[in-house]
C-alpha cells in the first residue's frame, strides 16, 4: 500500500566523524573550557614543582618576619603567617594535598561506582532492585555529618579522608552507570554478544564499560572539585589534615582568623582553591556539552 | 493522597533506621569511651557511671533502649553540658538554625529561579553569559571562603553590617550569614532553572502553544513555567541537605549559636550523645523534607500516580 | 487570487558549522478548500517550509521570501500580528501527539484558551464549543473527558484532540505535519479519514506534510515533491502518480509496494543517499543519485518549469511518459 520514503535511502554518503573526534572539536571551540584547562595545567605544574624552587620549607618558621605582607626581597612572595611560615610554599603544599585527595578519592568512588552500577544494571531484576534500594537509602544520609563523625572518632588521618570521601561519592556514579548500562543492554551489539555465548562479566568489561567512558569522563571532572571541596571543608573545621601539613581548606581557616590584620593570609589560598574549583567545573561543563551535542 | 503520603512515609522508615543504626554503632565502635577524657576515675565510680548510662548492657540492648527513647523524643543526656539533655540543647539551637536556613532557602529559590529563567529567556545574550559566569563562580567559591570575604568587605572595610553573633536579634545580623549560606544554592538553582527552562521552551507542547497564537508571555507563564520548575522542586531535597551542612560552617564563622555550632563543638569535645543527637535530628529532618518534596511533586505532576 | 501564496521561500540555520540551508527557494499557492500534499524524505525541507510560515522555526532559523495571506506577508509580521493569524486563521497539528499536548494542563484548559483568546468567548461558552468539537472528531463521551489530562488518552485520541483544538476557530488553513507517522497503521487510516471528513465539513484548506505517498494519494488534490530543500515536481494527483516526469518522483513511486506487482518482483530503492546539509550541492540536489544525469545538472539547479497545465517539473532530462 505505502512505504516510507525514508527507507529508500542507502548508505550514508558522508563519512561520519567519530564521536570522540567530534567531541574534541567542539571542546576546542569552547574557549572557557580551553582557558580553564590551560590555567589548571599551569596550577598543577606550579603546585608540583614550585616547592622545590622556594627558599623556604613548608614548616620553617622565619622568626624575623612574622605576619609580613607579600615581599619579594625576602622571598616571601605571598607573605608569612602568624608563626612566620611562608604562605607561598604552604599554599603550594596545600595544593598538593588538595589535588591528591581530589584525584585519589575520585578514583576510589569511580571504581566502586562503576562496579556497583554496572553489576546492578547488567544483572537487572531483583538484584538490581535491592542494590538500588540500598543506594536510595544511603543517598538520604547526611553524609557530611558521618564524615565529620568519622574524623572525630577515628583520628584525623589522610587515608581515612580518602576512604570517607570516596565512599560518599560513588552513589552518583553508581546511579549513572546503572542507567547507562540498562539502556546499553538493549542495544544490538550487546544482544549479539550475548547470542554468541559471551559470558556476562566479559560483556560488561568489553562492551559496556567502554561505552560508559563519556559519562565517566564528565563525572570525574565534576567530582574532583566536589572532593576537594569536602576535604577543604573538613580541614576548615580543623578535622582534615593536621599541622604542620596543610591543605587549602586549613589555610583558608587560618587566614580567616588573621584576615583583619593580614588579609593576604586568606586571599592567596582562597584564590588558589576557588580557581581550581572554577577550572574543573568549567572543563566538566565543556566536556558535557561536547559529548552531548543536543544543547548546541 | 493521604494514603500515598502514608505509604511514602513507611517507605522512608528503613532509611531512618539505617541512619540511626549507622550513627549509633559507629560511635560505639570508636576507640575510647565518653569518660576517658576526665582524669582516671576509680574503677567503681566508672562502673557506676557506666551503669547509670546503661553502657554496661549488651550493644543491641543499648540500641533498643536508644530507639525507644528516640521515639519519645529523648536523645539522652549530654556528656559535656552536664546539666542539659541533648533534647534541650537541640531545642535551643534549632530555632536559630531554622531561621537562618529558612531565609537562605527562600532567598536561594526566589533569586535562583528568577535569574535562571531570565537567562533562559535571553539565551546566548550577554545577560545569559553573565548569569552563567557569575553562577559558576558562585558554585566554585565554597561558602567558608565566601563568608570571610563578605565579612572582610561589608563588616570590616565598609562597616555596614555586623561581623558576627546575633547581637540583639535585629535583622541586619542575619544578612551576611544568610547570604553566605544562600549564594552557592542560588548558583545551583539558577543553572538548573535555566537548563530546564531552555529544554521546556524547545519542547513540542510549547511549539503547540505558540502555534495557537498565544502571546509569548502566556506561553511562558501558562505552559512553560510549571514544567520548568519541577526539577527545581526535586532539587529542594538536596538543597535542604546542603543548607544544613553549610550552616555548620556558617554558624561557626559568624558565631551564630545554632545547631551546627553545637555539632562542631560536640564533635571537637567528643560529646557523643550530642553529636549523635544532632545527626539523627538532621537526618530525620532531611528525610522528612525529601518526603514533602516528593509529595509536592506528585501534586504538581498529573502523570505521577498515587 | 490564491488563499496563500508562497514565493521563493528560503530557510537556513545558523550553526557552528556555518549557515546551513534547509529550504532553497520554494514557491507554491494554496487555493481555498484545497488539500495540498508536500512529500519528501526527512531533510528535504518540507517541515521547515511550513514551520517558517507559522513563525515556529528554531531560534537559530532564518526565513526569507514572501508568504502572502489575506494581503499580508506572514514572514514579515510582528509577533502580535502573527498571533492574530496563528491558531485563528491558520492552525497546525504535529507529528507526535504524545508530546504535542501540554502534559500538565487538562484538555479543557488547553482547548478553551484558544477560544477565550481569539474569539473572546467566556469560559463557559468555550467549554461548550470544545465539547462540540471533540464530538466532531468522534471522541466518545467528550464532556466527561474534557477535564482529563493528555496522558489519559491514547495516541490516536490525542491526535484527535489536537485536530479538534486546531479547528476550534474554524481556520481557513490547517497544516498537518506528518500527523499519522507516530500512530499505528489502523489508527493512521482513521485519522486520515477524519482529516478528509473535516476538510469537507469545515471547508478548510489542508497542507499535509508527509513522507508517505500512500497518504497523499488518499487525501490530497495536489502534490509537491521536495528534495534537498527544493521542489522537484508539482502537480495534480494524476500528474504525479500517472504522469511523473521527474526521475526522483519516479524512483519514489517505484519504491512503493503494490498489490498488483508480480510475485517475486523486487521492490526498487533509489541508490545513494540525500545530500548533506553542510555541503549543499551546487546543482540539482538529486544529481548524485540520478540515472538520467546530464553535464549541466552538476553546475546549475534546473528551474521549475510548467510542462503541462499545473504540472511543473525541475529537471533538464525532460523525461517523457
Amino acid at each position: 500500500m505505502s512505504t516510507a520514503a525514508e527507507t529508500i535511502t542507502g548508505a550514508p554518503a558522508e563519512k561520519g566523524r567519530s564521536l570522540w573526534i567530534d567531541a574534541g572539536l567542539r571542546l576546542k571551540r569552547n574557549r572557557a573550557a580551553v582557558t580553564a584547562a590551560v590555567i589548571l595545567a599551569f596550577m598543577t605544574v606550579l603546585v608540583v614543582v614550585g616547592p622545590w624552587f622556594s627558599p623556604y620549607e613548608y614548616d620553617f618558621t622565619d622568626w624575623d618576619r612574622i605576619l609580613i605582607p607579600p615581599d619579594i626581597a625576602s622571598g616571601h612572595l605571598f607573605g608569612t603567617d602568624g608563626i612566620g611560615r611562608d604562605i607561598f610554599v604552604r599554599t603550594l603544599f596545600g595544593g598538593r594535598i588538595s589535588l591528591v585527595v581530589g584525584l585519589v578519592a575520585t578514583i576510589v568512588s569511580l571504581v566502586i561506582g562503576i562496579a556497583y552500577g554496572a553489576t546492578a544494571g547488567y544483572l537487572g531484576g531483583r538484584v538490581d532492585h535491592i542494590m538500588m534500594r540500598i543506594v536510595d537509602i544511603l543517598y538520604a544520609m547526611p553524609f557530611m555529618f558521618f564524615v565529620i563523625l568519622l574524623m572525630v572518632l577515628f583520628g584525623r588521618n589522610i587515608v581515612l579522608i580518602f576512604v570517607a570521601i570516596g565512599a560518599i561519592n560513588w552513589l552518583d556514579m553508581a546511579r549513572i552507570v546503572r542507567g547507562q548500562t540498562l539502556s546499553l543492554k538493549r542495544k544490538e551489539f550487546v544482544e549479539a554478544a550475548e547470542a554468541l555465548g559471551v559470558r556476562p562479566f566479559r560483556i560488561i568489561r568489553r562492551h559496556i564499560v567502554p561505552n560508559l567512558l563519556g559519562v565517566v569522563v564528565v563525572y570525574v571532572t565534576l567530582t574532583i572539585p566536589q572532593v576537594i571541596l569536602v576535604e577543604s571543608f573538613l580541614s576548615f573545621l580543623g578535622l582534615g589534615v593536621q599541622e604542620p601539613m596543610t591543605s587549602w581548606g586549613a589555610l583558608v581557616n587560618e587566614g580567616a582568623q588573621e584576615m583583619e590584620s593580614a588579609p593576604w593570609t586568606l586571599v592567596f589560598p582562597a584564590v588558589f582553591l576557588a580557581t581550581t574549583l572554577f577550572c574543573f567545573n568549567f572543563i566538566g561543563d565543556g566536556l558535557r556539552d561536547a559529548l552531548d551535542p543536543k544543547d548546541r | 493522597m493521604l494514603a500515598y503520603a502514608f505509604k511514602r512515609f513507611i517507605g522512608a522508615l528503613p532509611t531512618l533506621f539505617v541512619l540511626i543504626a549507622l550513627a549509633f554503632f559507629m560511635i560505639r565502635a570508636a576507640p575510647g569511651g565518653p569518660f576517658d577524657a576526665e582524669r582516671a576515675l576509680p574503677a567503681e565510680i566508672e562502673a557506676n557511671l557506666r551503669a547509670a548510662y546503661h553502657l554496661d548492657e549488651p550493644l543491641v540492648q543499648q540500641f533498643g533502649r536508644y530507639l525507644a527513647d528516640l521515639v519519645r523524643g529523648d536523645f539522652g543526656p549530654s556528656f559535656q553540658y552536664k546539666d542539659y539533655t541533648v533534647t534541650e540543647l537541640i531545642m535551643t539551637g534549632f530555632p536559630v538554625s531554622l531561621r537562618l536556613g529558612g531565609l537562605a532557602m527562600a532567598l536561594a529559590v526566589v533569586v535562583g529561579v528568577a535569574v535562571g529563567s531570565l537567562a533562559a529567556l535571553r539565551q546566548n545574550s550577554w545577560i545569559d553569559h553573565a548569569v552563567m559566569s557569575v553562577s559558576m563562580t558562585g558554585i566554585s567559591i565554597p561558602n567558608f571562603v565566601m563568608a570571610p570575604i563578605l565579612i572582610l568587605v561589608f563588616a570590616i572595610l565598609l562597616g555596614w553590617l555586623p561581623a558576627g553573633g546575633l547581637g540583639d536579634g535585629s535583622p541586619q545580623n542575619l544578612v551576611l550569614p544568610v547570604i553566605s549560606l544562600a549564594l552557592p544554592q542560588i548558583a545551583y538553582i539558577s543553572r538548573l532553572t535555566r537548563g530546564s527552562m531552555i529544554e521546556v521552551l524547545r519542547s513540542n507542547f510549547v511549539r503547540t502553544a505558540r502555534a495557537k497564537g498565544l502571546s509569548e508571555r502566556t506561553v511562558i507563564v501558562r505552559h512553560a513555567l510549571k514544567p520548568a520548575l519541577l526539577p527545581v522542586i526535586s532539587y529542594l531535597g538536596p538543597t535542604t541537605a546542603a543548607l544544613v551542612t553549610g550552616s555548620v560552617v556558617i554558624e561557626q564563622i559568624f558565631g551564630v549559636p545554632g545547631l551546627g555550632r553545637y555539632f562542631v563543638q560536640g564533635a571537637l569535645n567528643r560529646d557523643y550523645t550530642l553529636v549523635m543527637g544532632v545527626i539523627v535530628f538532621y537526618g530525620v529532618l532531611i528525610v522528612v523534607f525529601n518526603l514533602l518534596v516528593d509529595l509536592m511533586y506528585a501534586l504538581l505532576d498529573p502523570r505521577v500516580k498515587y | 487570487m490564491s488563499l496563500l501564496d508562497v514565493h521563493d521561500l528560503k530557510v537556513s540555520f545558523e550553526t557552528n558549522d556555518g549557515l546551513l540551508p534547509a529550504v532553497q527557494g520554494v514557491s507554491f499557492a494554496l487555493e481555498e478548500g484545497e488539500a495540498l500534499g508536500i512529500v519528501g524524505e526527512s531533510g528535504s525541507g518540507k517541515s521547515q517550509t511550513v514551520l517558517a510560515l507559522m513563525g515556529l522555526l528554531a531560534d537559530n532559523g532564518v526565513a526569507s521570501g514572501k508568504a502572502e495571506f489575506e494581503g499580508q506577508d506572514l514572514l514579515g509580521l510582528s509577533p502580535a500580528r502573527l498571533n492574530r493569524v496563528r491558531g485563528e486563521k491558520i492552525s497546525m497539528i504535529f507529528q507526535d501527539p504524545m508530546t504535542s499536548l501540554n502534559p500538565y494542563l487538562t484538555v479543557a484548559s488547553q482547548m478553551t484558551e484558544v477560544l477565550t483568546l481569539h474569539k473572546d468567548m467566556t469560559r463557559r461558552e468555550a467549554r461548550q464549543e470544545a465539547v462540540r468539537m471533540l464530538d466532531a472528531v468522534h471522541i466518545p463521551d467528550a464532556s466527561s473527558r474534557l477535564d482529563r489530562y493528555p496522558h489519559e488518552f491514547s495516541g490516536g485520541m490525542r491526535q484527535r484532540v489536537m485536530i479538534a483544538m486546531s479547528l476550534l476557530c474554524r481556520p481557513q488553513i490547517l497544516i498537518a505535519d506528518e500527523p499519522t507517522t507516530a500512530l499505528d497503521v489502523t489508527v493512521q487510516a482513521q485519522i486520515l479519514r477524519l482529516l478528509d471528513e473535516i476538510r469537507r465539513e469545515f471547508r478548510t484548506a489542508v497542507i499535509l506534510i508527509t513522507h508517505d505517498l500512500g497518504v497523499v494519494a488518499e487525501v490530497c488534490d495536489r502534490v509537491i515533491v521536495m528534495y534537498g530543500g527544493r521542489v522537484m515536481e508539482s502537480g495534480s494527483l494524476h500528474h504525479i502518480f500517472q504522469g511523473s516526469r521527474h526521475p526522483y518522483t519516479r524512483g519514489l513511486l517505484a519504491s512503493v509496494p503494490r498489490l498488483d506487482q508480480e510475485r517475486g518482483g523486487r521492490l526498487q530503492g533509489i541508490p545513494g543517499a540525500p545530500p548533506s546539509l553542510s555541503r549543499p550541492p551546487t546543482g540539482c540536489p538529486f544529481e548524485a543519485r540520478c540515472a538520467y544525469r546530464l553535464d549541466r545538472c552538476t553546475s546549475v539547479p534546473p528551474p521549475l518549469k510548467e510542462r503541462d497545465r499545473g504540472h511543473r517539473v525541475a529537471c533538464y532530462a525532460e523525461l517523457i511518459l
